[in-house]
């Protein structure tokens, strides 16, 4: 039995291929089906976002791997042969820390991106529903949450931005608190200035004008941010209305100037106003930052906020691998007990255990017991155990190649209380019974 | 009896305090879940330190330095309480509750025997104009640390230093909100708390307004905050400036309050 992540990211394939494998959300149930129901597939579930579409999948040994790669091929209508220059394959350990990497957002193209979480508990979720999520998928799973939640919760890596209109935008909230009631104007085009106007749609900004020296551009840009075009020469009128104004033209004097901005924020009676000169050379008079209520950020500005945080970062990333690296190891140990060796030397550790204790207790009571009796206690409570647990025993080895094998040995643990490799269980032995902390999520 | 709530009190202050200080610093949750419940439970042990102190003494206790100064530390973490639960600005403990700290250990420094109340304060005009008139110092106490917190995060905004500081302190948005709220909140009660003492000097000393160096200073932070509404309303004074004159207030109600007791003498100085 393997682990095993097909799929392609942001990181090794360009947004033409991505697109082809994006799978619309209403087909999500329907693909699933069919990639459980793949000869060697024992579990399996798919991860689908803008940036990465992967296959987790349990899979018998040596089996289904080109099932899997045959299976994303049909899906993207490509041949096989071409999409395997995009994809990754991992397996087992590999596996594993990945999936952990993606669910804490250091895969993410901006790390500590707070949707990716929901993401990977959607196709969960998914799975969970279309039969896809077994026994090692489920803890796989929640190992996963488990933890992201650690990395979100002890290292910083969610609180800043590390792309420049990420930047920007939380500057804005930063200044204007909740952007719902506020307008933004774009000025002019280019990725950075869409990807910023983007963002802040994604915050719910109630309105985005578009401008441009040419009216169609501006329409065009408009259309696809469901905002409004507006004539180049009508903007200055505009911005007394607008709260947050991003600018990237190519001009090479400045556009917007103080003296016309003075007047302005009198009107609009102080209500504070950003303005983000993504443009080299620069389309904002720089002196504006000296008006009150009113911020200029340039691009030099915003890289040296994504500078600051990147380095800050990277403290605070190398401890998110450092959980990660933890959540892995106890995952792996957890897969180990699964399998029966090491359930029966627990078992055998176990019950020696009791069997010590029991015998100490008895032969303090017991005055005048010489050491031949002492000695045929033992022998009898030894062969007591062994009798109990031939059967057993016996049993568990026969689990080894079944279908059902590993659910049976994880009841095993269960019923005997063997689950110390869990990191989340502690189990304490009391002479008279058992104790045990419950074990982990059941749900995130 | 009541100075044992209030010796506890302060202890529990202190902790809340300090705790809310730490923070600051570290951003560790568990500090500002600890800094509220003292705070919390601190001000619940002052309610008891006040009422108890009403009881035994037979009037509302505030005649004096001690208790001037224990009620008003008392009603800035009332506000201070208040605010949180609106608006839960994580790092305000931290700049409001050193304020609380030096009102109430002022208060413990100043003599805090119960004594005979002077026949001149003896008016059940006492407990309504002093209760106003400290509800809106309060109110204007905690605009004053908000103010505080505004410019320094104006500060890092401006000159792009984006740094820990500016992941601490919230928008300044959120922060000029507040400020404006404890404005239009603090001013009708600093407004009435004078009408009512007018009315009270009336009929215990002869004449609405005497022109002493409380009633003069009182008005005077009264022009201030009086400027600030109408700049806030007609014009759109808001932060940089409305936190400038929230702090200028603030100093002018300090002024009021404690510098005309200790610098000045007139009918209103506590003796």
């Amino acid at each position: 039995m393997e682990i095993v992540i097909i799929g392609l990211s942001h990181k090794t394939a360009p947004v033409e291929i991505r697109e082809k494998l994006s799978v619309p959300k209403g087909l999500l149930s329907d693909y699933l089906k069919q990639l459980v129901s793949l000869p060697g597939v024992q579990e399996g579930t798919i991860i689908s976002t803008c940036n990465r579409v992967e296959v987790i999948a349990v899979i018998n040994q040596g089996a289904g791997e080109q099932e899997l790669i045959n299976f994303l091929a049909i899906l993207a209508q490509l041949p096989a042969g071409e999409l395997e220059r995009y994809l990754y394959k991992l397996k087992n350990a590999e596996a594993v820390k990945h999936l952990f990497r993606v669910a804490s957002s250091l895969d993410s193209m901006i790390i500590g991106e707070p949707q990716i979480l929901g993401q990977v508990k959607e196709a969960y979720r998914l799975a969970v529903e279309n039969k896809g999520a077994k026994l090692i998928l489920n803890k796989l799973f929640h190992r996963a949450f488990f933890v992201a939640k650690r990395v979100r919760t002890e290292t910083k890596i969610a609180n800043q931005a590390v792309s420049v209109s990420y930047a920007a935008v939380e500057l804005a909230k930063k200044i204007m608190g909740d952007l719902k009631d506020k307008k933004a104007l774009l000025i002019g085009a280019g990725e950075m200035c869409e990807l910023a106007a983007k963002n802040l749609l994604s915050q719910g900004i109630k309105e985005i004008l578009v401008t441009n020296r040419t009216y169609a551009r501006a329409e065009e840009l408009a259309a696809e941010l469901h905002g409004r075009p507006l004539p180049f020469n009508e903007f200055p009128a505009q911005l007394e209305e607008v709260d947050i104004v991003i600018s990237s033209t190519g001009s090479s004097h400045y556009i917007v100037h103080k003296d016309q901005v003075q007047p302005v924020i009198r009107a609009r009676r102080h209500r504070p106003m950003f303005f983000i000169d993504i443009a080299v050379p620069r389309d904002i008079d720089p002196r504006l930052n000296e008006i009150d209520n009113i911020y200029v950020y340039d691009i030099d500005d915003l890289q040296n906020v994504v500078a600051e945080n990147k380095e800050e970062r990277k403290k605070e990333i190398a401890q998110a691998e450092n959980i990660i690296q933890q959540g892995q190891e106890s995952f792996q140990k957890w897969l180990k007990s699964l399998e029966v060796v090491p359930t029966i030397l627990d078992l055998r550790q176990r019950l020696e255990k009791v069997r010590q204790e029991e015998i100490s207790r008895t032969f303090s009571l017991l005055r005048n017991t010489s050491a031949e009796e002492r000695e045929i206690i033992d022998l009898l409570t030894q062969s007591i155990i062994n009798k109990i647990i031939h059967q057993p025993i016996a049993f568990l080895k026969s689990q080894n190649n079944q279908e059902q094998g590993k659910f049976n040995i994880e009841l095993f643990r269960k019923i005997f209380g063997l689950e110390e490799n869990n990191d989340r269980a502690v189990s304490q032995d009391t002479p008279s019974g058992h104790k045990r902390k419950s074990l982990g999520l059941k749900s995130s | 009896m009541n100075l044992i709530f209030f010796e506890i009190a302060l202890v529990i202050y202190l902790i809340g305090m300090a705790t809310a200080l730490a923070y600051l610093i570290t951003l560790r949750k568990p500090l500002s879940w600890i800094s509220n419940l003292a705070l919390g439970i601190g001000f619940l042990l002052h309610t008891s330190a006040l009422v108890s102190r009403y009881l035994e003494a037979g009037y509302t206790p505030i005649t004096n330095l001690h208790e001037a100064l224990s009620f008003f530390a008392w009603a800035i973490i009332a506000v201070y309480l208040i605010m949180q639960m609106k608006y839960r600005v994580e790092v305000l403990a931290a700049f409001v509750s050193p304020l609380a700290i030096i009102m109430i250990l002022l208060a413990s420094i100043f003599p805090r025997e119960i004594l005979p109340l002077p026949p001149a304060l003896q008016s059940f005009w006492l407990p309504i104009h002093v209760t106003l008139a400290f509800l809106g110092n309060a109110l204007f106490a905690v605009a004053f640390a908000i103010a505080i917190m505004y410019l320094i995060q104006e500060r890092q905004i401006k000159a792009k230093k984006i740094g820990s500081v500016y992941h601490r302190l919230p928008s300044l948005k959120v922060l000029d909100e507040i400020n404006y709220r404890c404005l239009t909140w603090g001013f009708p009660l600093m407004t009435l708390g004078i009408i009512t003492g007018s009315v009270w000097a009336q009929s215990a000393w002869g004449a609405y307004w005497n022109w002493d160096a409380k009633e003069t200073w009182s008005l005077i932070t009264w022009f201030v905050y009086a400027a600030l509404l109408h700049g806030r309303l007609t014009i759109g004074w808001r932060g940089r400036k409305a936190a400038l004159l929230a702090i200028i207030g603030f100093a002018a109600v300090v002024f009021t309050f404690l510098g005309v007791n200790l610098l000045l003498t007139g009918l209103h100085a506590y003796n």
